[in-house]
């Protein structure tokens, strides 16, 4: 074995890992980070934030303009508008999150199944979502929302299944890029399984994309919960929501302008903070570039 | 060498639709047409051609990474183009594979330890214990440290990542190890240093090794055998000694004087630009595969060619020994190797002659054959 004492078996030490540095590295993505990190903080801390009740009416203070005893004001049948917006956090960020994990535990098993075995599964699955992307994402929520009935559990799975066609799509898609990889390959030739092959090798390799798109998802559902909230297909009065509050606070636009402008801000930013860590966290999980 | 054959290819075919209109006829590639071939139990087994050739379809027929066509590969009695799931799994604890990409064969999301032990976990050999202690016997057996493990591919260069690749087929002690080109990804200083270590192994393990391969040189050191390709067909099969000094194919013989020769002016006799007759080299591309040319494949791209080549398709026939594709096999004379190498284009010789004239001058002594003596010895 001549060859084997080899002075180029050192390694140059470990640099500190790729993804955490280029995430610190960008601004916006770190940005995104403390928007996002923000309201999950206010949304949980809502009990013990010394605040009163978020249905506590005051026929006292009624469309009250922002004071030093409650400082977003308060609306139509004066409750605190800062409660209703910090208890709403928890609504609007419990419809994003949970509204995508559907759509992702739904889509991607599907998607992966779609690209793995082609054939016709995959030419059935494909028509199915085909024939789902053909009504605008919006549309097919409110459909769906009032279908099930008006609740925020069945607009977070109206919404949930209206997102899952684009993770079957995602998922289908980087699943067939992955399959024509040399590894896969190298796999079946040590006779690897089919379910040890999609666990090890499949799943890890499609992940980045699927966690990026979930991030960028949230936003969107976020939104798709204010609308059906808006449209009373959502959250039921009296427990907030960005959306409801929105609803209501429509009618006295001239009035009371505080109560849809406190809602729409937060909505704003929280979008843009989903938007902003969805973008850092697909540069920085980009094997591509360095 | 025992003469036990191992591995056996018979009418091996692989099609490949390229095209399917929605009426007429799909365009079919035929990438290995009727491949039969022997592998005997312990050689190292060439098989070369050109890109597009069909050589790396056929090794992946031969373990069937691929579904043939037509045909069948014998593995100890069983045809393994026929066998149920179960037992190809199994059988792949026999028979392994080398990619030619180190790095895009290697599943980035995992460590080298995990890479190495997973044969060993999906065909149930030992425990963990047992497992972590043969990644570590077989990261140093490929000259790489054992606490590489816990790294990840992306960390490694391109031999040391070859050598993982070798380590992870070597994992369930396989008898038969098939290489896709495994050196023809990495610098050629590595080159040498992969192909010992595969050298090496094959004597420490006892194993039989297919290669495929563009690059006869690397071949040359290697190989007890040579199979040489064209357009899916072998067109010769012979002992590799043989086959680089005296090629009987036409083709063999320019792939062989399209070897470069490490030496300062030095060309082939047969690569020399001259009448056309004359050369050796090839003209133009391998013909669409679509659609190969009839009769002898190569007789659009063969000096040698003749009426009957475009019509009449040869047969590989056995000739002592050896098998050739050829109508002329016997009666052309083809250049080999050995014969050619010390050929200097006669230019070349004039102007070392003027310099050792030059330096003779200065010197007024005799150091002028000294000179030409050590340019002899430095061409290898």
């Amino acid at each position: 074995m001549t060859a084997l004492s080899d002075p180029s078996a050192t390694l140059a030490p470990r640099a500190p890992s790729r993804f955490w540095r280029k995430m610190r590295a960008s601004k916006s993505a770190i940005l995104g980070a403390i928007l996002v990190a923000f309201f999950v903080l206010v949304a949980l801390a809502a009990p013990i934030l010394p605040l009163p009740g978020p249905t506590e009416t005051d026929w006292g203070a009624v469309r009250k303009a922002p004071s030093a005893a409650h400082l977003f004001g308060t609306d139509e049948i004066g409750r605190d508008v800062l409660s209703r917006m910090v208890w709403g956090a928890q609504a609007s960020l419990m419809a994003g999150v949970v509204s995508v994990l559907i759509a992702v535990a739904l889509g991607v098993p599907l998607g992966m199944v779609s690209g793995y075995l082609r054939g016709w599964s995959d030419a059935v699955i494909s028509r199915f979502t085909e024939a789902l992307l053909a009504a605008p994402f919006l549309i097919l929520a409110i459909a769906l929302a009032a279908f099930l009935g008006p609740s925020l559990s069945n607009a977070m799975i109206a919404i949930g299944l209206s997102a899952m066609p684009l993770f079957i799509r995602l998922a289908r898609a980087q699943t067939m890029s992955v399959m024509t990889e040399d590894y896969v390959e190298s796999a079946r030739a040590i006779g690897l399984g089919h379910v040890a092959l999609i666990r090890k090798y499949i799943l890890p390799n499609i992940f980045p994309p699927i966690l990026v798109q979930a991030t960028l998802t949230i936003a969107t559902a976020i939104i798709a919960e204010a609308s059906l909230s808006f449209l009373g297909l959502g959250q039921q009065p009296p427990a907030p929501s960005w959306g409801s509050m929105l609803n209501v606070a429509k009618n006295f636009l001239e009035q009371a302008p505080w109560m849809a402008m406190w809602p729409g801000i937060a909505i704003f930013l929280v979008v843009l903070g989903f938007n902003l860590l969805g973008d850092g966290l697909r540069d920085a999980l980009d094997p591509k570039d360095l | 060498m025992s003469q036990d054959v191992i591995l056996k290819a018979e009418g091996l075919r692989r099609e490949f639709v390229t095209q399917k209109p929605l009426f007429g006829k799909p365009t079919v590639v035929r990438a290995v047409d009727g491949v039969t071939l022997s592998i005997l139990q312990g050689e190292t087994f060439a098989i070369v051609g050109e890109s597009g050739c069909g050589k790396s379809t056929l090794a992946r027929l031969l373990v069937r990474l691929i579904e043939p066509t037509a045909g069948s590969v014998w593995y100890e009695g069983d045809d393994i183009a026929r066998l149920d799931p179960r037992a190809l799994r199994d059988l792949r604890k026999d028979l392994q594979f080398i990619f030619q990409d180190p790095l895009s064969s290697l599943n980035p999301q995992m460590t080298v330890g995990a890479l190495i032990e997973e044969p060993l976990i999906t065909h149930g050999i030992g425990d963990k214990v047992q497992r972590r202690a043969r990644v570590a016997d077989l990261l140093s057996r490929v000259g790489l440290i054992p606490t590489h493990a816990d790294r990840y591919p992306h960390e490694f260069s391109g031999g040391q990542r070859q050598r993982i690749g070798i380590a992870r087929a070597l994992a369930t002690g396989p008898r038969l190890i098939i290489g896709d080109e495994p050196v023809s990804a990495l610098d050629v200083s590595i080159q040498a240093q992969v192909v010992n270590i595969l050298e090496d192994l094959k004597e420490a393990f006892g194993l039989t090794l297919v290669v495929i391969a563009h690059d006869l040189a690397v071949i040359r050191h290697m190989a007890d055998r040579v199979a040489v390709m064209y357009l899916g067909e072998i067109v010769e099969l012979a002992r590799a000694e043989d086959l680089f000094t005296a090629p009987q194919h036409p083709y063999t013989a320019t792939l062989l004087a399209a070897i470069p020769i490490a030496r300062v002016g030095s060309r082939r006799e047969s690569a020399r630009v001259g009448p056309r007759q004359e050369r050796a080299q090839l003209d133009g591309d391998l013909p669409n595969p679509t659609a190969p040319p009839p009769g002898c494949r190569f007789h659009t791209r063969c000096p040698h060619a003749q009426a009957r080549c475009s019509t009449e398709r040869p047969a590989l026939r056995d000739l002592g020994g050896r098998q050739v594709a050829c109508h002329f096999a016997e009666t052309l004379e083809l250049t080999g190797l050995d014969g050619a190498d010390a050929a200097r284009s006669p230019a070349t010789t004039a102007r070392f002659a003027l310099y050792r004239a030059a330096r003779a001058q200065e010197d007024g002594t005799a150091v002028a054959d000294k000179t030409d003596s050590t340019t002899e010895e430095t061409r290898t």
